[in-house]
């Protein structure tokens, strides 16, 4: 089982995607190592016997028909788009 | 009752609307006078377009001159907390990601309050993204509590509570994660309802934690928010976790069902941390019941300690999934500063979010990650198992539960913003009933010595929103808190 102290925040701020300043990264490790040690009282709980609950009243298998239905009109869809051309959003080069 | 218009409930005003003395014109340019007027102080809004509600009002009072009106909420002026997509308006969830983003369609609980004739009125602040329990945690500003202005009015929802508290809005809507509908009606002296999971399509509501979020209302009184369920609810194709569940007029069924109860109190919820005014009021309510002819059943919960740590896995989790999609590229904030795509998501995300969300998208990140995930999230995952249980077992042998909402009054901006475990703790009583998927409302129950609201919690059965809402209206007919407004 993992302690608090675990916690690599530049590894989770890597998967995260978010640059942290330097400060961030002590004071976010500082603030999470006291809420991974509340929840450390959960390895208390005796859950052998137990199954996960994803979600309280399960639902299986909801499906739609698959029949074509109006969508949002692409001048919509880009309304937000930081940058836009010919009906495409600009993004920078991603590949070389 | 009040005499002021922005002060009376959706109900007392459909009468005057359906009898003429009054348009929707009228009663919407009271609501927007009431907001300009205390607005500055209280900071409940993000943002508002008077035009735009008037046309709103004016095609209410056009319906209604041709025989059209829709039913009790048209013409009315609801609020919408800043996460629920209004198709042209704002929709910031109170973030800098979002500061500029502006909704291209209408979520199904807009599209349906739209059908009922309600007029869409400002988008109201709260915690970014949802995640706090103070609304300090926006980008923009700290909404006040209208009672005492030094304080929070609680969160996520802080401006939604605060606005109907207020007259800033006769109704209005929030959402309720682990405790953002009813914690910030306690403080504000206001009902609110968080339904059952599945009951009210979570389509256009910006998505939090997606097992846990459900969009509720506040309202000045139990009929107004039963009126306004009845309105919102219902299974939506577009939700795939939506039940399809018979919706009753829960307004009729107010008066079909009178008690008395079977109601459990539950031992684990009045133990430490609860403010002495709180527990006293919450007696002097149970107290009531049993003179009532209620029977008045002490039960166990037993597993109410470990909620708020597994709340803190699991939200966290989702949503460190959930916000994934923002990352500069097809809406939301991009920044100008990245030397490539990828450095577009490190940089746009951490100029975008505030320092609540991204800890908590660290945290999630962590107990997902490789390594971790079997100790923290299937360990969460089976500790909710344990916590719905209980709930269930307690419903063998009574028809709701009474709580406490909030371990205690509304608290200064300041005390609890620097440390974010003892920000956490205060969603103690609301948190259990998200992760069982429960209905819950909190309703007035009583004032501090020093004026602070204080809110009772009433837990419902899966579904059984009506029963739930009959228990908090027979309080509710014998005790008038609703009518000591705040002082503005």
């Amino acid at each position: 089982m993992s302690s608090p102290t675990d916690l690599n925040i530049d590894h989770v701020a890597n998967l995260a995607r978010i640059a942290l300043t330097s400060e961030e990264k002590t004071k976010f490790a500082e603030q999470l190592g006291d809420v991974l040690g509340y929840i450390e009282q959960l390895k208390k709980v005796d859950v052998s016997q137990v199954e996960p609950t994803a979600h309280a009243f399960p639902l299986y298998n909801v499906w739609s028909d698959d029949v074509p239905r109006p969508a949002l009109p692409v001048e919509l869809a880009l309304k937000n788009a930081p940058v836009q051309r010919d009906n495409m959003i600009v993004v920078p080069k991603v590949v070389e | 009752m009040s005499s002021e218009l922005f002060y009376k409930t959706a109900a007392e005003l459909a009468t005057l609307l359906e009898a003429k003395t009054l348009s929707s014109v009228e009663l919407t340019q009271a609501v927007v006078a009431r907001t300009k007027a205390v607005d500055p102080k209280v900071k409940a809004f993000n943002s508002f377009d008077e035009e735009n509600a008037l046309a709103q009002a004016r095609a209410s009072d056009n319906r209604r001159a041709r025989g059209l009106a829709q039913g009790p909420l048209d013409g009315i002026p609801v609020g919408f907390k800043d996460v629920i997509s209004v198709e042209g308006q704002p929709l910031t969830a109170s973030s800098k990601m979002l500061a500029h983003f502006v909704s291209p369609y209408d979520a199904t609980v807009t599209r349906k309050l739209k059908n009922a004739g309600a007029v869409c009125w400002g988008r109201l602040n709260l915690d970014e993204f949802a995640m706090g329990s103070s609304t300090e945690n926006s980008a923009f500003h700290t909404t006040r509590n209208p009672y005492d202005l030094e304080r929070v009015p609680g969160g996520s929802s802080g401006g939604s509570a605060a606005a109907v508290a207020a007259g800033e809005a006769i109704v209005s809507l929030g959402s309720d994660t682990g405790g953002s509908i009813r914690q910030p009606a306690a403080l504000c002296n206001v009902v609110g309802l968080k339904p059952t999971y599945g009951l009210v399509s979570r389509f256009g509501l910006i998505a939090f934690a997606s097992s846990l979020d459900q969009i509720g209302p506040f309202a000045r009184s139990v009929q107004d928010a039963a009126i306004v369920l009845s309105a919102i609810a219902g299974h939506d194709p577009q939700d795939s976790t939506s039940f399809a569940a018979p919706i009753p007029d829960y307004r009729a069924e107010l008066a079909r069902r009178k008690g008395p109860w079977k109601l459990g109190i539950p031992k684990e919820y009045f133990g430490e941390g609860l403010d002495p005014e709180v527990a006293a009021s919450v007696q002097r309510a149970i107290e009531f019941y049993r003179l009532q002819g209620c029977e008045i059943k002490e039960v166990s919960l037993p597993h109410t300690e470990y909620g708020v740590g597994v709340y803190y896995i699991i939200a966290t989790a989702e949503c460190s999934s959930n916000l994934a999609r923002y990352d500069g590229i097809r809406y939301g904030h991009r920044s100008s500063d990245a030397k490539d795509a990828i450095d577009i998501y490190f940089k746009s995300r951490a100029e975008g979010f505030g320092a609540e969300v991204k800890r908590r998208i660290i945290l999630g990140t962590y107990v997902l990650s490789s390594g971790y995930y079997d100790a923290f999230y299937l360990r969460a995952q089976k500790v909710r198992t344990l916590i719905r249980q209980d709930f269930l077992n307690a419903y063998k042998e009574v028809d709701a539960i009474l709580t406490p909402t909030s371990p205690t009054p509304a608290f200064k901006r300041g005390e609890k913003a620097a440390n974010p475990l003892a920000m956490y703790l205060s969603d103690v009583y609301t948190i259990g009933v998200n992760l069982a998927g429960l209905p819950g409302v909190s309703i007035p129950c009583g004032f501090s010595q020093s004026g602070l609201p204080i809110g009772l919690q009433i837990i419902g059965q899966p579904f059984q929103e009506a029963e739930m809402l009959a228990i908090a209206q027979a309080y509710e007919q014998a005790h008038d808190w609703a009518s000591r407004k705040p002082t503005l």
